[in-house]
């Protein structure tokens, strides 16, 4: 029996129904019509808060929930060029990124950061948004290298994207090219930093001066 | 064994074109009409089993031109085959029922010049979308050519 | 069955759509191109001072003979010499290249094949540790850990500081002992033996016809190295052996690989021994990037890079840009090969072979 090689299919450019970037993140940042459990955890929370005395209860359980997802990032597998070999070596002996509790994870839905490792190409990138939406909520992006963050020294090349952040919103931008480990740990700690000032319900913090 | 020196005079007297090029090198100028008979012929009778690669030149006015690169690796000389398509032309007959190594190439090439490769069995785009427009490698198309929704 | 593009043992972005029989693959669909980055096209804009730090991208593991190959396209074209010490230099970095490529080779196949080696991790762990090694000598050379700007069009960017030979026999002698420890770990599991032997067979004509390169056309019984068959950069001053193993299979081509790291160690050796004093370049002193102009003419050079054949076919116009540079890529080639080998394996037996054939997809989408 003869099985001829299928056609392959390339999923829809559903990107293209959105007009800019700020409209993207809000689409990821507004909770969907008819989630009711978060519309009701919410709601307690706020009740907690706003009792009087209760702000002490929410900023503890704050901390605490902080420091655990601060202290157990997983990140997906998910190398693209160049940086993945070196982000390959932050994650092997010398540098050992387990010591921060980071586990490399070869799965998007159980994973919490995406570590976008190298130039993205436009046929690339709806399989990046994909696996970006396939982790669950609260994730992270770090764009690792100069092509991640701005297309690098491929940006004039007609196939690449300039920056993933035109796909993908992003947290900690790691420049360098490829930057060594040092510096993604670096750049990691930041992203560590960062978590630790999330806010109460979910929310991604506010850019302060200190954070971003 | 056929070496090199005995190889030019070969090419010369079954296709009638005289192969240029130094030492190990030959470079042999085929017209279209005759560039699947010089790859049979390479194979079977100068013994280059061996596919380097299969590309293209565009050299502007003058059409593009299919260049292809096959090995002795026994006797250790290199056949540089090339062929002038013609100005506006894209058509060219296709190497993979030779060397089935030339599948890939060739799609490469039809993806980056948009040569069409008669007799390939399965010519579609390889590195690029499905969905793209244009020939990047040609000269005429500019390497920042902006394809929405990414400018 | 859909395979990628992201997946872990895939080393990349490459995406295999599998036709299944029960476990038994039939056929299969690869599809490359989502590392494309332009590079063909690029480098008819970026000048021969520029480019050489761009071609090392391409095959990002092994950086060295990438720049090497360009490099050496264009000094073909435009007829400069190199001074012998830049030879033996450029030797120097192409092997020591290849012995960290290989070590991250060793490392990710075993990865893949995880569960079957208990533990998977271990090797690629081990391994890694001893191309830390080798890309801290890279580091002291030219500053950089993985990409480097090394060669230019004329000799080399820069001359070993004080200290770097004794610290690189020093390395190259503790790697020298550590292969031993991997091949006797690999080669007395017996899962490791039955995932490797006899799968993935490519006959001898196939490797010639598909254009196959380095240690798996070697695998296959064909005695082809380019150091070999047109020395370049003084490899002929230079004693070594060849592998040649004719089984095919996923096996043979380790077995090549391992052999190959001893050799490379051998050249080092060799070359720290016989390094000649002299100029490091032939043309001291170019800083300006407009200033290396090459004559009219074309030449294809190719050097056997950690994966094979990297060649580099260039057009010069006489400007300080090429008119058309073809790139090579030794794991394009090679990758050409799986639609052939796959159909009639299992699924399982996909990574083994996807993997003993080290692609690196920045040379395959270039």
């Amino acid at each position: 029996m003869e099985i001829k090689a299928p056609t392959p299919q390339i999923p829809p450019a559903v990107w293209t129904e959105f007009k800019d970037l700020q409209e993207w993140e809000k689409l990821h940042q507004e909770r969907q019509e008819g989630d009711k459990h978060s519309a009701l955890f919410e709601s307690i929370t706020e009740g907690i808060f706003n009792f009087p005395g209760g702000f002490v209860v929410t900023t503890l359980a704050d901390g605490f929930l902080n420091w655990a997802r601060k202290s157990s990032v997983w990140p997906v597998t998910f190398g693209l060029a160049c940086c993945a070999i070196e982000m390959m070596a932050t994650f092997a002996s010398r540098f050992d990124v387990e010591r921060l509790g980071m586990v490399p994870w070869a799965s998007p839905r159980h994973s919490d950061l995406m570590i976008v490792s190298g130039t993205v190409t436009i046929k690339m990138a709806p399989m990046l948004k994909r696996i970006y939406d396939q982790m669950p909520d609260p994730k992270w992006a770090v764009s690792m290298g100069s092509c991640a963050n701005s297309g690098g020294p491929f940006r004039h090349g007609y196939h690449v994207v300039k920056g993933v952040d035109r796909v993908i919103p992003v947290d900690v931008y790691v420049p360098g090219c490829p930057p060594p480990p040092d510096s993604l740990l670096y750049g990691l700690l930041k992203l560590q930093e960062q978590i630790s000032h999330f806010r109460k319900t979910g929310q991604r913090a506010a850019p302060t001066e200190k954070t971003d | 064994m056929l070496t090199h020196t005995q190889a030019r005079p070969l090419i010369q007297e079954r296709l009638g074109i005289s192969a240029t090029g130094e030492g190990p090198l030959l470079v042999v100028e085929a017209p279209p009409d005759q560039w699947l008979a010089l790859g049979r012929f390479a194979k079977a009778e100068l013994g280059c089993g061996y596919l380097s690669f299969v590309s293209a030149v565009d050299w502007k006015e003058q059409g593009l031109e299919v260049v292809a690169r096959v090995e002795n690796l026994e006797a250790g000389f290199a056949l540089m085959m090339k062929c002038k398509l013609g100005a506006g032309e894209t058509r060219c007959a296709s190497l993979v029922p030779v060397w089935r190594g030339a599948n890939w190439m060739e799609r490469e090439c039809y993806d980056m010049f948009g040569v069409s490769f008669e007799g390939h069995p399965d010519l579609r785009r390889i590195l690029l979308p499905h969905d793209w427009e244009g020939y990047p490698l040609l000269k005429s198309y500019a390497v920042d050519t902006p394809h929405p929704p990414y400018r | 069955m859909n395979m990628g593009p992201q997946h872990p043992s895939s080393h990349g972005v490459f995406r295999a759509i599998l036709t299944l029989e029960g476990e038994t693959v039939v056929a299969v669909d690869a599809v490359i191109g989502y590392l494309h980055r332009c590079h063909e096209k690029l480098s008819e804009t970026l000048t021969y001072t520029q480019y050489p730090s761009i071609a090392s991208k391409t095959d990002y593991v092994a950086a060295m003979t990438s720049e090497l190959a360009y490099v050496r396209a264009a000094e073909m074209v435009g007829k400069i010499d190199v001074p012998k010490r830049a030879q033996y230099l450029r030797v120097i970095a192409a092997e020591l290249q290849r012995v960290a490529s290989h070590c991250l080779w060793l490392g990710t196949w075993c990865l893949d094949m995880g569960g079957a080696l208990g533990g998977g991790a271990t090797v690629f762990l081990y391994c890694i540790r001893e191309r830390e090694d080798v890309l801290d000598l890279f580091e002291s050379l030219t500053g950089a850990r993985l990409l480097y700007g090394f060669h230019q069009v004329g000799g080399t960017r820069y001359d070993i500081p004080a200290g770097w030979a004794q610290k690189c026999r020093a390395t190259v002698d503790k790697i020298d002992g550590r292969i031993n420890e991997f091949e006797s770990m690999l080669e007395s599991n017996a899962f490791f033996m039955a995932r490797t032997q006899g799968v993935g067979t490519v006959s001898r004509e196939l490797a010639q016809e598909v254009g196959i390169s380095g240690p798996l056309i070697r695998g296959s019984g064909v005695n082809y190295d380019i150091r070999r068959a047109e020395p370049y950069s003084s490899y002929e001053d230079f004693d070594f052996k060849v592998p040649v193993e004719t089984a095919g299979d996923c096996f043979a081509r380790y077995r090549v690989r391992m052999i190959e790291f001893r050799e490379s160690i051998k050249i080092v050796r060799q070359a720290l021994d016989g390094l000649p004093e002299g100029p490091i370049s032939s043309r001291p002193g170019v800083k300006s990037v407009g200033q290396v102009r090459i004559p009219k003419g074309e030449a294809y050079a190719r050097v056997e890079g950690a994966r094979g054949e990297v060649g580099c076919y260039l057009i010069a116009d006489g400007s300080a840009k090429p008119y058309r540079m073809k790139w090579r890529g030794a794991s394009f080639s090679n990758l050409a090969v799986l639609p052939h080998i796959i159909p009639g394996h299992k699924v399982a037996d996909v990574v083994a072979i996807m993997g003993s054939v080290d692609p690196v997809f920045g040379e395959v989408d270039r």
